[in-house]
């Protein structure tokens, strides 16, 4: 199974409608945060549509995770850029994949750490079905209820997904 | 001595950091780039993250330090973990227990994370042998063997400044024969592959085995200085007057002390570095350690990224369990 970039952008495009109907006169100040790697290229996609103020901030929450004693360290870990003040703003954390809720909990640790917002809102191409924290989706893209051995990924080259076998590492088709 | 074997676990991954010798430029190179994003840690307002928390990391030191051990505390405790630094001078050791020993009951008391400094050159390996296989040691400085942190916070601060290495040529001056700090850097800006690397100092304070190493030597300091891009200047200890290897400090200071007129020999946008603590007007002139070229404050911050960095390397390699 696989969906092309096309029908992705469709999915962009009514989330961007969304989020400008949610806040309304809001919209210049919203501040838009991608989740290293594949939210920060989902979070891109929407800054461009909703052309808020400020520029895009991003977060590598390498150093948030909750299985560092497990795993350790990710050996590539980039820097956050959050180029501007988080304290009272509205922010839009963007992420590719909502699955089981450890990314964006590490993410609003993360957040919290540079400030105090108003509101956070949390915005994925994809809600899988899975959730292991109390954590869900204000605008999501499509929901995908999959097998725990199966992944959801953005294709490299463009906006698409396509499912893999974690196992494997093989594409599924179907 | 060739101990850097130890310091990587089975998987290859660093486990301990005991020397830079054979830790290679790829591995050097990812500790550079891991401490760049840690370098972002303390520009939040809340200067911490929660990677280590609840590791205790313990600094032993049993020679004394202020920068250094300062830098490896903040380190551990942005990285969220509990610190305990034992004065050694008032401590067991003291009354005769050896350092195993030491070391055994410190484990007892779940501290998993040794950062030493010791006077004897071997003494972090020693213990990087006998712990048990999650603990981490991270050498503080032993003898005059290696200082493998203050070697990467001084690459790292190069890099920073010029990032084309393989293009630039370092001048160490002083006393090298005595300085773990110009060993472990030797060894780093070798395997990143530096322009050139150049040591200037009196005959009597030069290492043996420096040709050997593809360091060319200067005993006169205006002809070493001549175009160089980064100039790293060496604490000059006052116990080498003592045993005669120099003459009287003005003299040091007359022959190879750093002064903006020697300085005028480098290439004009050189930096001026030094690990600390300076003895102005022994190795360095006021005008120099405190002028525009100088990034010697800067090495001070950029310390506490390269620990944190290396800190939460060797803790990310406890044993290895399945990954999610």
């Amino acid at each position: 199974m696989s969906t092309d970039a096309a029908t992705v952008e469709g999915w962009l495009d009514r989330m961007a409608r969304s989020i400008a109907d949610t806040l309304g006169p809001e919209l210049p100040e919203l501040l838009i945060v991608g989740v290293h790697t594949g939210g920060v290229r989902v979070a891109r996609t929407l800054h461009e549509r909703l052309s808020p103020n400020e520029p895009l901030g991003s977060l590598d929450i390498s150093f948030y995770r909750d299985d560092f004693s497990r795993i350790g360290l990710h050996p590539r870990v980039r820097r956050s850029e959050l180029p501007f003040t988080l304290d009272d703003r509205t922010v839009l954390l963007v992420d590719d994949v909502l699955y089981s809720g450890r990314t964006v909990r590490a993410a609003l640790n993360e957040l919290f750490d540079y400030g105090r917002p108003a509101r956070v809102l949390l915005a994925v191409l994809v809600e899988r079905a899975g959730h292991e924290l109390p954590i869900r989706a204000d605008f999501s893209g499509t929901r995908l209820d999959l097998a725990p051995g199966q992944q959801v990924r953005l294709n490299r080259e463009d906006l698409g997904l396509s499912l893999r076998d974690t196992r494997t590492g093989e594409a599924i088709d179907g | 001595m060739v101990d850097g074997d130890i310091q990587f676990a089975p998987d290859g991954r660093l486990r301990h950091c005991l020397t830079t010798e054979g830790m290679g430029g790829e591995r050097i190179t990812e500790i550079l780039d891991l401490a760049e994003s840690f370098a972002g840690v303390n520009d939040k307002t809340i200067k911490k993250v929660p990677l280590l928390r609840g590791h205790t990391v313990v600094n032993l030191f049993f020679e004394s330090s202020t920068r250094t051990r300062s830098t490896f505390e903040l380190a551990a405790k942005r990285l969220s973990a509990d610190v305990l630094n034992i004065d050694v001078q008032r401590s067991a050791t003291s009354k005769g227990e050896s350092l195993l020993d030491t070391i055994a009951n410190l484990q007892a008391m779940q501290c998993d994370l040794f950062v030493m400094r010791h006077p004897e050159s071997g003494a972090a390996n020693l213990v990087a042998r006998h712990v048990d296989d999650d603990v981490h040691v991270i050498n503080a400085g032993d003898g005059l063997h290696a200082h493998p942190t203050q070697a990467l916070l001084d690459v790292f601060t190069m890099r920073r400044h010029k990032p084309d290495l393989s293009e630039r040529s370092v001048a160490i001056v002083g006393d090298l024969r005595h300085s773990r700090v110009a060993r472990s850097e030797i060894h780093a800006l070798r395997a990143l592959g530096v322009g050139e690397i150049r040591a200037i100092a009196p005959r009597t304070l030069l290492p043996v085995d420096l040709e050997g190493l593809g360091v060319r030597v200067y005993e006169d300091i205006d002809a070493g200085l001549a175009d160089v891009d980064i100039v790293v200047m060496l604490r000059l200890q006052r116990e080498r007057m003592e045993h005669a290897l120099l003459p009287s400090s003005s003299e040091y200071f007359a022959g190879w002390g750093l002064t903006p007129e020697r300085l005028a020999r480098a290439r004009p946008d050189a930096i001026v570095m030094h690990p600390g603590p300076t003895n102005r007007g022994v190795e360095i002139d006021s005008r120099v350690a405190d002028g525009p070229q100088s990034v010697i404050l800067e090495q001070v911050t950029n310390g506490i990224a390269i620990r944190m960095a290396v800190m939460a390397l060797v803790a990310g390699t406890a044993p290895q369990r399945e990954g999610r």
